[in-house]
């Protein structure tokens, strides 16, 4: 009750202080990636590939060489040959080391063949016609069940690849984990249902594309700039990949345009300090929106079959889960992602005694598919709370009163946190925090749930529902990332906060800030913060798995203590009384018997130029020995027109236990945000292929992501909960909003209707074909 | 080729490439604010006014500038003055990375320069050519509409 207490005296945290790279933004100062003009600089351009498949016989560059203004053409016949992934994750990666800076062959249209870099893009761009290639083109497949099929295509026949589960078969990495007997789990269940659920390839979109400025340093060091989510990961596998040493590279990540996950992938950071190296100049790279949408990273495309056995009260008896992942052409975040569509769905029904998860990720030839926002989470919830939805119909029971009988509670556990992990297994963990609950009642409040599920309404051609669905995510990788914070003290009572965690425009070094603000009684405005530059600050993952707040926070909130401990020390030899009986507050150190005070400048100054000279300072690491789930309810209301199809979001609520929001408007925007980016999920997002695998919809008119005017009216609602491991109580809000909308949408669709959607998006042209099969 | 222009308040006169975007051009002479996210003028992150209209950089030629005045979100306000525009993008906690922020402030300043009382729907459709991933824009729509407030109330300039 005291630390209750106490963190309710809280001054900065739990405010909405200003970002604090906000005036910076709003004023469009040249922070970004490709804000830097350095003389020399070349533009590199990469040749990419026409064929799906195909071996590359031969290539002609000596035309391309001789157009005035190329530096340098770099292929696979003049660089080193060394397996790596581009999955920026902690090392050793859990993704297959299948990849190469350039291969003898190619494994989908727009795989890279060449890379060129020259005075100016249209040189580049001319020297990229010039090249001749000759291929020899293989037969392709561009689905899991062609990918599987006896004697189809071996995409991976390279010897060198490591990490692969079975080449032969294109399986990049497969899953099976059993709990319990899950055949007589359904044998002694009452009532039993089934939904396959499918995602096709969505892509994050981030309107600021991936780029990348590789230069040298005075010492000739190379410096990668670039736009990425995993600086210290970009570092560690560009030296691989590139054979260098590490010490001889720096990662600096400015303010970023948006990642969602696909900027934790390696994907130019490598070519570009190639090409730097070779011409021993600066060299800018940047994708096109096409080639973002192609050659960068894309959402797996997946079916999930989940089967669900229930006792006639609602309890659950048996869960089957079996994914089938699409990894494209490189098994970049494969294991893991398929991993996520069981970890992180099935412990929220944890009443279940039998569980089945199993699942393989396929190789086609495709686009790469990668880490993005709910990784794999988002395709399980999909086929998950779709078959709630249903179970709940078979049962006769409201679709609220199912989940509040089967959700996890605080003081839970469930077997699957220790059975998967990150690539491996994972670690027994007890939930402490869990307001569910609570947001079911509010949303349900909200959206009026009980009035309008009692009745459908319908005028004239437009039918309405509400639907719901559940979701929870984690705050971090347990036992495996680490995050470090060091703080340093400024004479003046001021700090320096050097972060490694990456703001990817979360507004994570605001939050960062408040933590450390709030432990050393000043204000956020006395804390410089800078992150996420491998020379100057210390390690940190980067911004992935909902971590950041959570894990680099912790750090935070260890390194600012001990910063704390240090002043009120020399603070102690200055009042002349013992530290324990002093307080640090609003810029004071105060004696809490006497009154007495000194202000953090004369600390500041004493500890820097008096008495014991020393840099008041502090690093602190912390690695999650768990990872506590966020949890949220989504509710929405739709309309749908019977005549045309077209589906109508016109409202969504959530409610949303995030622990204690450290800034409740940033994880309102994180909720609100990855909400917009499900809805897209589920009405419009898909990239569409050519039968020779080419993307046909690679561009912002044809691929449509939420305008404005897509958007329906969201509420979102922080429902309070304490999280003990949490700094200050908080836990992660950035990737769980992202896993409600299909489902719930698809419920609300149902709802109004009659027809279940089990294939994204609902278009017009599915929702019509739906409501004629089964209308 | 040559031209004059007036942008943010200056005269220019400058050396422009055959077939240059504006959004070229003026990142050249270093607005930085002006940002690329498509090139094809379907995201809106290049936005600028000219002439007090808000149009895409990258889909306009930098010769069609000649003789007009060209405004970037560098000539709206700086961070030791910003304008209320932006002041309400930070107080309603409306940017997220900052990358559609500049294009989303200056069309919101033609919006606000036309109609100073919109409602949300209207600024919702002033917006809907600017493409933002990650706030899902309520809080935007909430910025301009303090904005406009602000406007009515007289602190504007």
């Amino acid at each position: 009750m005291e630390v209750v207490a106490e963190r309710k005296r809280t001054s900065v945290v739990g405010k909405n202080v200003r970002k604090v790279d906000g005036v910076v933004l709003v004023c469009g100062r040249p922070k970004f990636t490709l804000d830097v003009d350095l003389p020399g600089t070349l533009v590199g351009k990469i040749l990419h590939s026409p064929h799906a498949h195909a071996e590359i016989v031969s290539i002609d560059t000596s035309k391309a060489e001789a157009l005035p203004g190329v530096a340098c053409i770099l292929h696979h016949g003049n660089v080193e040959r060394i397996p790596y992934t581009t999955a920026g994750q902690g090392w050793p990666e859990p993704s297959p080391y299948d990849s190469f800076l350039f291969d003898r062959k190619v494994r989908f249209v727009g795989d890279r063949v060449a890379a060129v870099a020259a005075e100016s893009e249209e040189v580049a761009e001319e020297a990229l016609r010039l090249i001749r290639v000759e291929y020899k083109v293989l037969p392709a497949v561009f689905s899991p069940e062609e990918a599987l099929a006896d004697g189809a295509p071996v995409i991976h026949d390279e010897e060198d690849a490591t990490g692969i589960h079975d080449a032969q078969h294109n399986i990049a990495a497969a899953v099976d984990i059993p709990v319990g007997d899950i055949e007589r789990g359904f044998s002694e269940s009452d009532v039993v249902v089934e939904a396959t659920c499918e995602i096709p390839y969505s892509q994050h979109t981030p309107i600021e594309p991936h780029c990348t400025v590789a230069y040298f340093d005075e010492e000739g060091r190379l410096v990668i700039r670039t736009s990425t989510q995993v600086p210290f990961h970009v570092r560690r596998i560009v030296a691989r990949a590139l054979g260098l040493p590490m010490e001889r590279i720096r990662v600096i990540k400015p303010r970023i345009g948006g990642g969602f996950g696909t900027k934790q992938e390696i994907v130019l950071e490598d070519v570009a300090a190639a090409l730097a190296l070779r011409t021993g100049r600066p060299v800018v790279m940047v994708y096109t929106r096409e080639e973002e949408f192609v050659c960068a990273r894309t959402r797996h495309p997946m079916r999930v079959r989940v089967k669900l056995g229930a006792k006639k009260d609602g309890t659950l008896h048996a869960i089957e889960m079996e994914a089938t992942s699409n990894t494209g052409a490189y098994g970049a975040h494969a294991l893991t992602v398929l991993s996520n569509v069981g970890s992180k769905t099935l412990p929220l029904y944890n009443k279940a005694p039998h569980l089945h998860f199993h699942g393989k990720a396929v190789y086609t030839n495709l686009p790469v598919a990668g880490a993005y926002r709910g990784y794999g989470a988002t395709q399980g919830y999909f086929a998950l709370e779709v078959a709630m939805d249903e179970l709940a119909e078979r049962l006769g029971m409201d679709p609220i009163e199912l989940r509040l009988k089967n959700h996890i509670r605080a003081g839970e556990t469930s077997p699957i946190f220790e059975k998967i992990g990150e690539g491996r297994e994972g670690k027994p963990m007890v939930v402490r925090s869990c307001a569910l609950e609570e947001c079911l009642k509010v949303g349900a409040e909200r959206i009026g749930w009980y009035e309008k599920r009692s009745r459908r309404r319908r005028e004239g051609r437009w039918a309405y529902g509400v639907g719901m669905a559940c979701a929870m995510q984690g705050s971090g990788i347990t036992g495996i990332d680490m995050g470090a914070a060091t703080i340093l003290m400024n004479e003046d009572g001021s700090f320096r906060l050097l972060v490694g965690a990456t703001d990817l425009g979360t507004g994570s070094d605001t939050i960062l800030a408040q933590i450390a603000a709030e432990v050393l009684g000043v204000p956020v405005e006395r804390i410089v913060v800078y992150s996420s530059d491998t020379d100057l600050t210390p390690f940190d993952v980067g911004a992935y798995a909902s971590s950041t707040t959570y894990v680099s926070g912790t750090a935070v909130l260890k390194a600012a203590e001990e910063v704390r401990r240090q002043i009120l020390e020399v603070a102690a030899g200055m009042l002349e009384e013992p530290p324990e009986d002093l307080e640090l507050s609003g810029e004071q150190v105060v004696s809490k018997k006497t009154g007495k005070s000194v202000s953090l400048s004369e600390v500041g100054h004493q500890a820097t130029y008096v008495v014991d000279q020393h840099q008041i300072a502090a690093t602190a690491s912390f690695v999650p020995p768990e990872s506590p789930p966020p949890f949220t309810a989504f509710f929405c209301e739709v309309a749908v027109d019977t005549e045309t199809g077209v589906v109508r979001v016109q409202r969504f609520v959530a409610a949303a236990d995030c622990g204690v929001p450290i800034h409740p408007k940033l994880a309102e925007g994180q909720l609100e945000g990855a909400i917009v980016q499900g809805i897209g999920h589920a009405l419009t997002e898909e990239l569409l292929f050519s039968d020779k695998g080419r993307c046909l919809n690679a561009n912002l008119f044809d691929y449509k992501i939420p305008s404005s005017l897509d958007v329906p009216h969201i509420e979102v609602v922080l429902v309070k909960s304490e999280e003990p491991t949490g700094p200050f109580g908080a836990k992660s809000i950035a990737e769980v909003g992202i896993n409600g909308p299909l489902p719930a949408i698809s419920n609300a669709i149902y709802h109004a209707v009659g027809v279940r959607l089990k294939r994204a998006p609902f278009t017009p042209e599915r929702v019509l074909a739906a409501l004629h099969r089964d209308g | 080729m040559k031209i004059y222009f007036e942008l943010n308040g200056e005269q220019q006169y400058v050396d422009i490439e055959p077939g240059e975007s504006l959004l070229s051009l003026l990142r050249r002479l270093g607005m930085k604010s002006v940002k690329q996210g498509c090139n094809t003028g379907d995201c809106g992150a290049c936005t600028v006014l000219v002439d007090g209209r808000a149009v895409r950089s990258c889909i306009t030629f930098a010769a069609k500038v000649r003789g007009r005045r060209v405004t970037t979100l560098e000539g709206l306000g700086s961070p030791g003055d910003l304008h209320p525009l932006q002041e309400a993008f930070l107080e309603a906690g409306a940017v997220q990375c900052g990358f559609c922020t500049p294009g989303m402030i200056l069309t919101a300043y033609e919006l606000l320069s036309k109609n100073d009382n919109p409602t949300p729907e209207e600024v919702r459709a002033a917006i809907s050519g600017n493409l933002c991933r990650c706030t899902g824009y309520r809080k935007i729509v909430d910025a301009i509409l303090l904005a406009a407030k602000w406007k009515r109330e007289g602190r504007w300039r």
